[in-house]
């Protein structure tokens, strides 16, 4: 994961609310065995529809998504963050989201900015007027800035300095290797492994 | 104080703690299968990490794949391609792997304890819920999603916060023709489908004591239909006459250290759980399901319930709701539920006790007019001891269909599915809407029932032969 201080972009400002994991991505894009290429389910069932947000030309390359009340309930599926960061998003700023998309979002280094749903209808309104409109998210500060205002937004700790120090799960977790050779030391003879292959024959 | 069997086996884990974080925990054993893992051998490609213990690892081929023409090559090309994604994982960083047509290959839950790489004191881990089964043998054993497989592959840790402690007692003995399954569905439809939540649990008492090991895995594997982290049992003589000359068993001085430290794998007597609950197993009578959770169930003896007669608002709406779905009336007695399919197989019931009980019920039967029956061996292994036993030729004799191991119709991700509206007597452990194929009705029930439902056609026990 890469450290995240500060990001400037362009936003899609998605007026819709309750949009659940399975209008993210519907299920049956969940086939495929390796976590890239999810771009193309990305809001499947809309993108159809060439009056749908993110098929405006005045939005293509937009990277962050400013959503509506309730982004992410529905499954656990891992696969509606990574559809979204497939696509492009850094960040998804929004009022409320579901709990576990939340919590894969902070695992796989997808920025949820949760802010007051009326600082949400001012960014709609502010890029739905000026698609070009810069948006600013600077973590450190938890501000989201834009046309020249700036508001607060809350993210737990935590997750703030792993996503600030750009460690997944993993890489927190190498740092403490030493520890975990240690404890390989310490572990009985007794236990089994799978190599080599024993079987009953 | 005293520790539970849980927390002495938490505590010889424990990498690292810190006040505020999770306990980094030490993974002795990662099942992996084709389904959840693509993704975590994806990311670790992609950040250019290794597995750090190919040696704690083992893979096998089950969810996906066909009971039918094993030798040829998958025929749904998404299914093959996760399977082959699988193959070349497991090559390119040195896993072994049982796939489709070896002898070790079965559902990942029953070749563990099989080959003995599931043993008391461990953690073991794997993307899949019922990785629960392995408590059974006094292992700490759960399920995990796929960011946190690829965690295990690259650190062989996983943080984890520390669990709160249950105990379920079962006191006296299961009556004659009540199995382990009878009793897990008694207990789910006493708890509830979210009683165990946050809780690993510990099952005891003298009906825990009695079961075989086969029963005891029974039981684990259902712990997390009530929500629990995990289930476990302590090991005793049963679990070490299990283990002893299965190919990963300790040997030689190993085995004695081994058994010596295992025998020290029990709650002790001054221990306290933060929930207890206890059941008697000497007043259980066959137990199966009428809806859509695994909480709802009803002894056999008894009727479809009347929605009215819950008393809390959420169990009402879930009832009703059940009812349509599985199209039934409330006051039907259980027994006159006509079922399409059995399904005898799965984690839960698909080991060689599983088809010796069965085998021994539909003996000399036929299976009823109009009723399909599927038998899959929980692995190649228990199929293979199967036919040395001649149990395929009972079962084929009386018009079931002998199939190669897997998941299978458990859920319905290979061909073996329910067609909308078809009803099945399943052996399985989930009971969810679409579960066993889209619009398939299911009731979960023990293998002695799947048999006796078999031949009369409507939902009925041994007895009613
Ligand atoms: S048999 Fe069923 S419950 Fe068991 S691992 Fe396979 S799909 Fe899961």
């Amino acid at each position: 994961m890469d450290p995240f201080t500060t990001h400037t972009g362009t936003a899609l400002p998605l007026r819709r609310s309750n949009v659940d994991t399975d209008q993210i991505i519907p299920a049956v894009y969940l086939k495929r065995v390796t976590r890239s290429g999810f771009e193309d389910g990305l809001f499947a069932a809309w993108r159809k529809d060439p009056d749908f947000v993110l098929n405006k030309s005045e939005h293509a390359g937009a990277d962050v998504l400013v959503a509506g009340p309730d982004f992410g309930t529905g499954s656990s599926r891992e696969h509606a963050v990574w559809a979204l960061q497939n696509y492009g998003f850094k960040v998804v700023i929004g009022s409320r989201f579901g709990d576990i998309f939340r919590s894969n979002s902070g695992k796989s280094g997808l920025l949820i900015a949760v802010v007051d749903q009326a600082d949400v209808e001012r960014l709609w309104d502010l890029v739905e007027a000026d698609p070009a409109t810069p948006v600013t998210i600077d973590l450190g500060a938890r501000t989201v800035s834009a046309g020249g205002s700036t508001f607060d937004f809350q993210i737990d700790d935590y997750t703030r300095w792993r996503l600030m120090e750009g460690l997944d799960d993993i890489a927190l977790t190498l740092r403490h290797a030493d520890a975990i050779d240690e404890f390989e030391t310490r572990r009985a003879s007794f236990l089994p492994q799978t190599l080599p292959a024993r079987t009953a024959g | 104080m005293g520790r539970t069997l849980s927390e002495k086996v938490w505590d010889n884990h424990v990498v690292r703690h810190a006040e505020g974080e999770p306990d980094l925990l030490y993974i002795d054993l990662h099942l992996v299968h084709e389904v959840t893992s693509p993704q975590a051998f994806d990311g670790l490609r992609q950040a250019g990490r290794r597995v750090r213990r190919p040696d704690l690892t083992l893979a096998t081929e089950d969810h996906n794949t066909p009971t039918l023409d094993i030798d040829r090559p998958i025929a749904d090309p998404v299914s093959r391609t996760q399977v082959e994604t699988l193959r070349r994982n497991a090559e390119e960083f040195g896993i072994r792997i049982h796939s489709l047509g070896d002898k070790d290959q079965g559902v990942v839950h029953i070749i563990g304890p099989q080959l003995g790489v599931t043993q008391p004191g461990m953690t073991v881990v794997c993307g899949d819920s019922h990785t629960s089964t392995h408590g059974a043998f006094g292992a700490i054993a759960f399920g995990i999603g796929t960011s946190e497989v690829e965690h295990v592959l690259a650190t062989q840790t996983l943080p984890q916060a520390r669990p709160r402690t249950m105990a379920v007692n079962v006191s006296g003995r299961l009556p004659e023709g009540v199995t382990a399954k009878d009793l897990v569905l008694a207990l789910i439809a006493k708890v509830g489908t979210g009683g165990g939540q946050g809780h690993i649990v510990e099952y005891r008492g003298e009906a825990i004591e009695a079961l075989s090991m086969e029963g005891r895995m029974t039981i684990c594997n259902m712990s997390i239909e009530w929500g629990a982290k995990a289930g476990m049992i302590a090991p005793d003589q049963t679990t070490f006459d299990y283990l002893k000359g299965r190919p990963h068993a300790p040997q030689g001085a190993d085995w004695d250290a081994a058994v010596a430290y295992w025998s020290t794998l029990r709650t002790d007597d001054d221990a306290t759980f933060d929930v207890e609950v206890d059941l008697d197993a000497s007043s259980l009578t066959p137990f199966v399901t009428w809806g859509t959770n695994p909480g709802q169930g009803v002894p056999l003896g008894a009727s479809v319930p009347d929605p009215d007669q819950f008393d809390d608002e959420v169990d009402r709406s879930a009832a009703e709701r059940a009812l349509q779905y599985m199209g039934l009336d409330a006051g039907t007695p259980m027994r006159e539920i006509a079922v399409d399919t059995v399904f005898l197989g799965s984690c839960t019931n698909g080991r060689i006790e599983d088809l010796r009980l069965a085998a021994s019920v539909i003996q000399g039967r036929k299976v009823a007019e109009g009723v399909r029956m599927l038998v899959v061996p929980g692995s190649a292994r228990v199929r293979l001891q199967a036919e040395v036993e001649g149990l395929d030729k009972v079962f084929t004799e009386a018009g079931a269909e002998w199939r190669a191991a897997g998941c299978s119709m458990c859920l319905g991700m290979n061909p073996d599915q329910l067609a909308p509206g078809e009803r099945a007597a399943s052996t399985s452990n989930r009971n969810f809407e679409g579960r066993q194929g889209k619009g398939g009705r299911t009731h979960l029930v023990s293998p002695a029932v799947a048999a006796a439902t078999a031949v009369v056609g409507t939902l009925s026990a041994p007895s009613d032969l």
